[in-house]
């Protein structure tokens, strides 16, 4: 079987998505002829024509905002903002509108929306074109977050998210689109929101880390028996694979490449403070950016959390 | 009951030097012969950089670039109509309204090499970093013009963007705020035909760019962007009447991007080869030579002399940005707040940043 990267596996998960629902439509800057400047909307327009592949404006609110409305009337919009950096003028409709409609009108309204954005750094890109602002989204109730890390897994959590009744941010971390390969088969099947993938078993430190940095943390842990959970879905994030691992381990390490600052990593490390405190055999580490602008290309690789940064961790949790 | 007319709208079209290079002297602004050859020694300038950027992305030695092929007339004819202490905000295609304005070459190219270093701008020179999302930095013009105002100062401010910009609410608010304040600021769109894959008729209905200052109750006009003497004109008179407190104007420039969209971009996907040739005969440089040539200002050895320069003060500033050194991991957290946090001290030391 042909082996499929991370772009080719959300390319099908839209395809068979449109194909098997004709609400689902896409709408962003560079979507259709151009199929997006990753190319994840490649022949989407030749196969569905302009009414469900809409090349707009460039205008992110404008965007957004009528994705909400779209979903109001019943179509499933599948939303592209094209780097992350952009999704920031759109965020008065991410957070006061499609997050809110459910609880606003008490359940008449929903909004069924995917944001896909790439997201990450790790490409040598210009300016906000590596930004991980995934904590702002999990902050706000009534938003999904969802970061793939494989093409397999790329496929399945696409699959669900654009079923999914809520707003789903998709960050598609950009340094692993051609990175990573698998085997899919077409008609693959749904990965269910809110579950993580152990991605690898081990015994001595549970590692939580997703996209990027999931990669970063498997290669780190040459020489340590770790636990690496993909969390995958990180709102809501699966509490019980977490809480079972680190009863199992005793011993947390959480990596991400966003600023530790009101990272996601401090929310899980609270989480296990609140729940597993009694098993853990040393604090919660935390390997992240730090508290400063993501840097453009030159410095991008000193800021990223390399394998030394977190073999460190592992041994600090190990020799506590 | 009648139904009455309430307003009655124009759009102004801008051209001075015709495609065949004809001058028409009712229209054209006082210059002499001086004052042209500088637009031409811009371009070239501005076009020899941007020729070398190009390939040195191509071998690796900078990141991804955004071509100004084609938009010089646009941007040189705009920023030679400056005053020394007016303001510019640019967006990332703006090379030669930098090279312009006199910035230094060897830092553009550490800036597209991917070093923040790069946009640390002079003292003096007024320009603020470019942005990099799209439309973003309009409204930061009509403020600082605001600013302008409450300071008493004559000065304006200039900010540049592109169609797709103009699709931006922060474009709509932007001329809105600048409007009701009477801000002196020159909102200058270089209408490039694209943004990225998506055609200049796709961003809006209207016909033009231009009309859309009607709506905000501020001067507006197409200019003929190739035509670097109209941009001038319109934007020397732009600037009087700011500074004058006549209130803001938007000024299209109809141009076009003959390369791609960046260095990262393949525009064969999305566009026909035939509209890039149409425009290719259009382009700024062949219009100012015309020009030269029928005024007797263009001679060989000047020629010669003009790009030898250019090539030269290109060859200066890639060896110098080539042999900076390495930037300081420490200042990625050197620069994110005035002075360090508490934390961000901590992590300058874990990191092992701190020397
Ligand atoms: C807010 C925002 N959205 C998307 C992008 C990605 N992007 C970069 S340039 C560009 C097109 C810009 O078109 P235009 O404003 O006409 O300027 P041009 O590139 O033609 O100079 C896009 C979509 C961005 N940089 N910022
Ligand atoms: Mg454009």
């Amino acid at each position: 079987m042909a082996k499929t990267n991370i772009v080719q596996a959300i390319n099908q998960a839209l395809t068979e998505e449109m194909e098997r629902d004709k609400d689902v439509v896409i709408l962003g800057e560079d979507v259709g002829r151009d199929g997006g400047v990753f190319r994840v909307t490649e022949g989407l327009l030749d196969k569905f024509g302009p009414d469900r592949v809409m090349d707009t404006p460039l205008a992110e609110l404008g965007i957004l905002g009528a994705a909400v409305g779209m979903a109001a009337y019943g179509l499933k919009p599948v939303v592209e903002i094209q780097f992350m950096g952009f999704i920031y003028s759109a965020l008065e409709q991410v957070f006061s509108h499609a997050a809110r409609v459910r609880a606003r009108s008490r359940g008449r309204f929903g909004c069924q929306l995917v944001v896909r954005t790439p997201y990450g750094i790790g490409i040598k890109a210009p300016e906000l074109h590596s930004e991980s602002a995934e904590a702002l989204f999990c902050h706000m109730p009534g938003v999904k977050v969802v970061v793939p890390s494989t093409p397999l897994n790329a496929k399945g959590l696409m699959l669900s998210a654009i079923r999914d009744p809520d707003p789903v941010i998709f960050l598609e971390p950009s340094r692993l689109y051609r990175a990573v390969k698998s085997e899919l088969s077409e008609g693959g099947a749904a990965m269910p929101l809110g579950k993580a993938d152990i991605y690898q078993e081990g015994k001595d430190i549970t590692v939580v880390a997703w996209g990027t940095m999931l990669h970063r943390a498997a290669e780190a842990s040459e020489g340590f028996d770790c636990e690496i959970i993909d969390l995958m879905t990180l709102k809501p994030f699966d509490e019980e694979a977490i809480l079972a691992s680190v009863k199992k381990t005793g011993r947390l390490v959480v990596v991400h490449e966003a600023t530790r600052m009101c990272g996601l990593g401090a929310e899980i490390a609270a989480f296990a403070a609140e729940e597993a405190m009694m098993h853990l055999k040393s604090p919660v580490i935390r390997v992240a950016g730090p508290d400063a602008v993501t840097p453009m290309a030159r410095l991008e690789d000193a800021y990223m959390p390399d394998a030394a940064r977190i073999k460190r961790a592992y041994e600090t949790v190990m020799e506590y | 009951m009648p139904i009455n007319t309430v307003g009655r709208f124009e759009v102004k079209y801008l051209q001075v030097v015709s495609e065949e290079g004809i001058l028409d002297s009712a229209l054209a602004p006082a210059l002499s012969d001086t004052e042209i050859r500088k637009f031409y020694e811009a371009i070239i300038l501005a076009r020899t950089f941007n020729g070398r950027a190009l390939s040195l992305q191509r071998e690796g030695r900078i990141g991804t670039y955004a071509s100004i092929l084609g938009q010089e007339g646009s941007q040189v004819g705009s920023a030679l109509a400056l005053a020394k202490d007016d303001w510019v905000f640019p967006s990332f295609r703006e090379t030669a309204v930098f090279l312009s304005l006199g910035y230094p070459l060897h830092l553009m190219i550490r800036y597209w090499m991917g070093d923040e270093r790069g946009m640390k701008v002079p003292e003096g020179v007024n320009i603020f970093p470019m942005s990099v999302p799209v439309g973003t930095q309009i409204p930061h013009a009509a403020g600082a013009a605001m600013a302008m105002r409450i300071r008493g100062d004559k000065r304006a401010a200039a900010v540049y963007f592109g169609d797709g910009g103009s699709s931006r609410g922060d474009f709509h608010e932007a001329l809105n705020i600048a409007g009701v304040f009477r801000a002196p600021v020159i909102f200058l769109c270089q209408n490039n035909q694209w943004a990225i894959s998506v055609p200049r008729s796709k961003q809006t209905r209207a016909g033009t760019i231009a009309q859309r200052a009607i709506g905000y109750g501020i001067e507006g006009l197409q200019v003929d962007g190739n035509d670097v003497i109209a941009v001038y004109k319109a934007m020397k008179d732009a600037l009087e009447r700011a500074k004058a407190g006549d209130g803001p104007t938007l000024i299209e420039c109809v141009t076009y991007r003959l390369d791609d969209h960046t260095t990262a971009d393949d525009a064969s996907r999305y566009r026909a080869s035939e509209e890039v040739e149409s425009w290719k005969k259009k382009e700024p440089l062949i219009r100012l030579r015309l020009l030269m040539e029928k005024k007797g200002i263009l001679a060989k050895d000047y020629e010669d002399s003009v790009l030898k320069e250019a090539e030269a003060a290109v060859d200066r500033a890639v060896q110098e940005a080539e042999a900076m050194a390495a930037p300081d991991p420490a200042d990625i957290l050197n620069y994110t707040n005035a002075a360090l946090t508490g934390r961000q001290k901590k992590e300058m030391k874990d990191l092992g940043w701190r020397k």
